[in-house]
């Protein structure tokens, strides 16, 4: 037996190896792949995995993530099970293809490394180049360790495969915090994958073969009849939202792991003031809430998983009640001169029964910068200041203090 | 909610995508005058959408595809294709 088997062991690993062992237990047909800094590691190990005979998928190196996708495009098509990876600018030259796989619903699973997106230049952590393609049609899991990559692409494939869902799903995870950290990382056993996956052998798919030929991506006219996809797409989402709770409770009852579907909610329930998080900066928020708990703060965090299609639902009863709500952005929307999470609850917060909560922003993060647990303390207590009355800005640039 | 599609996404049979009415929109055809016409065959070879077609010796624009573009009336060296304004 190869020595990087590590199915069935605990080990420690980066974000990257494990992120790969979670592609290997999915055993996929079809791996079409680009390299770039933060995610080659991941395909550098999918390569590894092949060369010694783990798994023996197809491997396509095509000459940069435009075709890697459109690869995938025609496997997906052939009902082919696929993977692709990429980071910050090989998603911009990925775009058109990214658009046309969500679009023709074609269920490929890919990981981003994120990375922060030119200008200003810099190969370092950030969150801007996924959530620039929040609207272009992918599903999007944000991660906060290494074992949740592993375990966000099995229960990704169980999503996205799923003939209520047929939609591609990135799982995204910090370049660098994530990628190149290393933490303990349980890997499940080939069985228990395969066991968790069978289900999707009996769905439904759309695919070519030569017997009856399709055609997708058609010219579509009449306008009602776009206008259809259009429809059935949003409704695929809204389909997601719920399935991924349920999924996240049937991957707990098999691997004994759960991480809240949607969002997960931490020390919520009897908080005067939560603080919102998404990504790898979670776990550090966590420690800061625990110790203003014991402090005496009644404070709580909702971690972002699904941030599209919007958890709205979950995240509106989450924060229903609270006195105000912190976010912690790690990116930015020109726009609207403040994150991108800041903006989704600004939109949901119609949706709670009045009095809302106070809401207030704080960019933190880029360009790399550590989300250190101090700025997380900055951020609590100022929450809690506004909580009690006291003015405070709504958007707060953390770094620029 | 009104669906015409059976699929999820803009997946087709074949036959559905070519099966598109290019002749939809448009706003004047051919009309030929058969006791003009020589059967040369020429309005059918220089037709941009190839939607002329023989019939009987003589030649004939398939409607559903004809686009009124008036390539064949120009061409005509009999001068036996006249173009004439679709009724609104």
């Amino acid at each position: 037996m190869s020595d990087i088997d590590l199915r069935g062991q605990v080990r420690v690993l980066d974000g990257n190896r494990a992120g790969a062992y979670g592609v290997l237990l999915c055993r996929p047909d079809v791996i079409a792949t680009y390299p770039i800094t933060p995610q080659t590691p991941l395909v550098e190990t999918l390569y590894k995995f092949e060369a010694e005979g783990l798994f023996d998928p197809e491997m396509v190196e095509p000459e940069g993530e435009n075709s890697a996708m459109g690869a995938l495009i025609g496997a997906c098509a052939a009902g082919g099970r696929t993977f692709t990876a990429t980071s910050s600018q090989g998603l911009s030259f990925m775009n058109d293809a990214y658009l046309l796989a969500a679009g023709n619903r074609f269920p490929i699973v890919m990981a981003i490394g994120m990375r922060e997106q030119v200008s200003p230049h810099g190969v370092v952590a950030g969150q801007q180049d996924a959530v620039l393609v929040k609207d272009h049609g992918w599903i999007q899991v944000y991660t906060e360790s290494c074992q949740e990559i592993l375990d966000t692409i099995i229960m990704a494939y169980r999503l996205a495969e799923d003939s209520a869902v047929l939609l591609p799903i990135n799982v995204c995870y910090e370049g660098f915090y994530l990628s190149h950290h290393s933490q303990r990382v349980e890997i499940p056993r080939q069985e228990e994958v395969d066991e968790f996956l069978l289900p999707l052998k009996q769905m439904e798919r759309l695919k070519w073969t030569l017997e009856d030929p399709m055609v997708f991506s058609s010219y579509t006219v009449p306008p009602e009849l776009f206008t259809e996809y259009r429809y059935k797409m949003c409704a695929a989402h809204e389909r997601a939202k719920v399935k991924f709770d349920e999924i996240d409770r049937e991957f707990h009852k098999v691997f004994g792991r759960s991480y809240g579907g949607q969002i997960e909610e931490y020390r919520t329930e009897d908080a005067d003031i939560v603080i919102v998080t998404m990504g790898a900066s979670s776990g550090t928020a966590k420690v800061v809430v625990d110790r203003k708990r014991e402090e005496g703060l009644k404070v709580g965090l909702i971690k972002v998983r699904m941030f599209r299609p919007s958890p709205r639902e979950r995240l509106a009863k989450a924060m229903e009640g609270k006195k105000a709500v912190g976010v912690i952005d790690r990116s930015v929307c020109y726009a609207w001169n403040c994150g991108h999470n800041f903006v989704e609850l600004r939109a949901l917060a119609i949706d709670l029964k009045a009095p809302a909560p106070l809401l207030l922003d704080f960019v933190c993060g880029l360009g790399g910068g550590d989300i250190t647990d101090l700025q997380v303390e900055r951020v609590i207590d100022r929450t809690a200041a506004a909580a009690a009355g006291e003015e405070q800005a709504q958007v707060t640039w953390l770094a620029l203090e | 909610m009104k669906f015409v599609s059976k699929f999820e996404g803009p997946w087709s049979t074949p036959k559905e995508p070519l099966d598109v009415k290019t002749g939809e929109w448009r706003s004047q055809r051919p009309v030929t005058r058969a006791e003009k016409c020589r059967q040369c065959g020429w309005c059918s070879l220089f037709c941009p959408a190839g939607c002329i077609r023989e019939k009987d010796r003589f030649f004939f624009a398939d409607l559903d595809y004809c686009k009124g573009c008036g390539v064949c009336a120009r061409i005509c060296p009999a001068r036996a294709i006249a173009i004439v304004r679709e009724e609104a």
